[in-house]
């Protein structure tokens, strides 16, 4: 059967590579992995658990368990601001992929230009193309810390866009964005009229400041649609959830998609999910804790070894810059000589060359391992 | 949280950590962590640092099994007994591992160590149980441990993740 030109156009994954190639050892060290190195809290585990064993698996409403979605409405109020009504503004997701895939299909039209923040995650041009949209790569600079300006935006031609994608905390830089470094970028999508398309996958995870969505700025929240999950705050990538928040109207429509396409999310991981957001909290700080005592001590040994690396302050990677010219021979060498697995920066697009990406989501023992071994190769 | 209670976490965690570990870790110099834990060992808020062991992971041809028990302890105290004086006499035998002033039922609960049962027994018969203020004793062998110090005895948590992920 012939692959259609949609699908043609996308070329596999950068990662795939590496991926291969790092499984030809088994004595590797992975700074390669995008997901926590944690469980699920074992309370979200053992709420999933029960509702297995009282039956419950069957589907739930398009959008959602209600009480699922209160649960939402009520967490990002208080922890981020975000103002959502758990019926109409609120869509559960079988995670965050989910809502970006629907949020294009649904928003954009064939022709339409979506600019897309870089370094970025892997999915978003290709979701783009999916959609029938064009992708518009932005690519941030290390000067800026790889945070999103009006100057990068003028640059790339985003004033012409009709979408922006946009990622902070951002896999893979680590980069994160103050709300006072979020107000120009709103004042240029309102000036030219974008609608935001901003993942906050990693909201839960900074350490410098506390996260701000760029929903909350003034006159965002009608062109914005927020994506999270609860498989980077909540260690659950496995299970699948997460969700879109947006006005009504955007709901709506990624609404119509879902319920043929997906029907509803998994029913399991909702339960897990309102166990995790009733009494998970504090796991997730004692995660946070850990991540952050990580970061600090990749970045302290960064400079160690003389590798220049910008302050990543939020998710779980660094992005320092490549001691060779060529990032993917320096990681293929890396390897096959120390068995160490990092990714490329530019499996990330553009704007991240030359840099590579370093996930800290492993344990400290590994991670001290993993660096003495990449300083052993260096020298 | 101060730099003092994060080096305390940090070294319950794992007491074996280098000081320059620590540093890089918590942002701190590498003198600052020393002085830290200086301070720390000398005010007596760290008294010790042990290895957390699995005895039924030893081998018995190394290593000699322990035999472990939990004895629950009744007293009656008067004018001039107090608790202090009781857990004092306890406390200074080597087979004693650890002894708590504790609510409910009874009053102490101590942890004994000996090399077999029946040692155990002796030693609760003949040195505990014959402390005048000690009214009754109750004795638990510890059969199968599953968790020590925080740290479980099971296979451990595989990674089973994918080495490479977006």
């Amino acid at each position: 059967m012939k692959p259609s030109e949609r699908v043609q156009q996308v070329p596999p994954s950068g990662i795939r590579r590496f991926f291969e190639l790092a499984e030809e050892y088994d004595d590797i060290i992975s700074l390669g992995v995008g997901e926590p190195d944690f469980s699920a809290p074992w309370a979200a585990r053992d709420a999933a658990i029960a509702s297995l064993e009282q039956g419950k698996t069957s589907y739930t409403a398009n959008r959602g368990k209600r009480d699922l979605r209160r649960a939402i409405s009520v967490h990002v109020a208080q922890k981020y601001g975000l103002d959502y009504t758990a019926d109409e503004e609120i869509l559960v997701t079988t995670g965050a992929s989910e809502g970006l895939d629907l949020a294009f299909r649904a928003l954009v039209d064939p022709g339409d230009t979506v600019a897309v923040t870089q370094p970025s995650y892997v999915s978003y041009v290709p979701d783009v193309i999916f959609a029938g949209g064009e992708p518009l790569p932005v690519p941030t600079r290390e000067a800026d810390n790889f945070k999103l300006t009006p100057e990068v935006l003028e640059d790339a031609g985003a004033d012409e866009a009709d979408v922006l994608v946009m990622c902070y905390p951002n896999n893979p830089t680590g980069a994160t964005m103050t709300g006072d470094e979020l107000e120009p970028v709103a004042e240029f999508a309102k000036e030219h009229d974008l609608t935001v398309f901003s993942d906050e996958a990693y909201a839960a995870l900074t350490y410098e400041h506390e996260h701000t969505s760029i929903a909350t700025l003034d006159g965002m929240r009608e062109r914005t649609v927020v994506f999270n999950g609860f498989s980077k705050a909540y260690a659950m990538t496995g299970l699948r959830l997460g969700y879109a928040l947006a006005p009504e109207e955007a709901i709506t429509a990624m609404n119509r998609i879902h319920q043929y396409t997906m029907l509803s999310a998994p029913t399991t991981p909702q339960y897990a999910a309102i166990e995790a957001l009733r009494s998970c909290d504090d796991d997730v700080v004692e995660m946070r804790k850990q991540y952050d005592r990580r970061r600090k001590f990749v970045l302290t040994r960064f400079g160690e070894m003389g590798i220049d690396c910008f302050p990543a302050s939020g998710a779980f990677y660094a992005f320092p810059e490549c001691p060779w010219d060529d990032s993917e021979a320096f990681a293929e060498a890396l390897i096959e000589d120390q068995r160490v697995a990092l990714v490329p920066g530019t499996a990330f697009g553009e704007g991240g060359d030359g840099h590579l990406r370093v996930s800290y989501a492993t344990g400290l023992d590994e991670l001290k391992e993993a660096m003495d071994r990449l300083e052993a190769f260096l020298e | 949280m101060s730099s003092r209670a994060e080096i305390l976490e940090l070294l319950r965690e794992n007491a074996r950590q280098t000081p320059e570990d620590l540093a890089r870790q918590t942002g701190l110099d590498v003198s600052e962590v020393e002085a830290t834990i200086d301070a720390l060992e000398s005010e007596g808020v760290i008294r010790g640092y042990q290895a957390v062991v699995d005895w039924d992971a030893v081998d018995l041809d190394d290593e000699q099994e322990r035999v472990r028990a939990m004895v629950e302890l009744n007293v009656t105290l008067d004018r001039e007994v107090r608790y202090d004086d009781i857990s004092d006499r306890i406390a200074k035998f080597p087979e004693v591992q650890s002894l708590r002033l504790v609510s409910g039922d009874f009053d102490f609960a101590l942890t004994v160590e000996g090399d077999s049962m029946r040692e155990v027994s002796r030693f609760v018969s003949d040195k505990v149980a014959t402390i005048p203020e000690i009214t009754q004793t109750v004795t638990h062998y510890i059969m199968e441990s599953y968790k020590e110090q925080g740290v479980e005895f099971g296979d451990g948590h595989d990674d089973d993740r994918l080495s490479i992920s977006p």
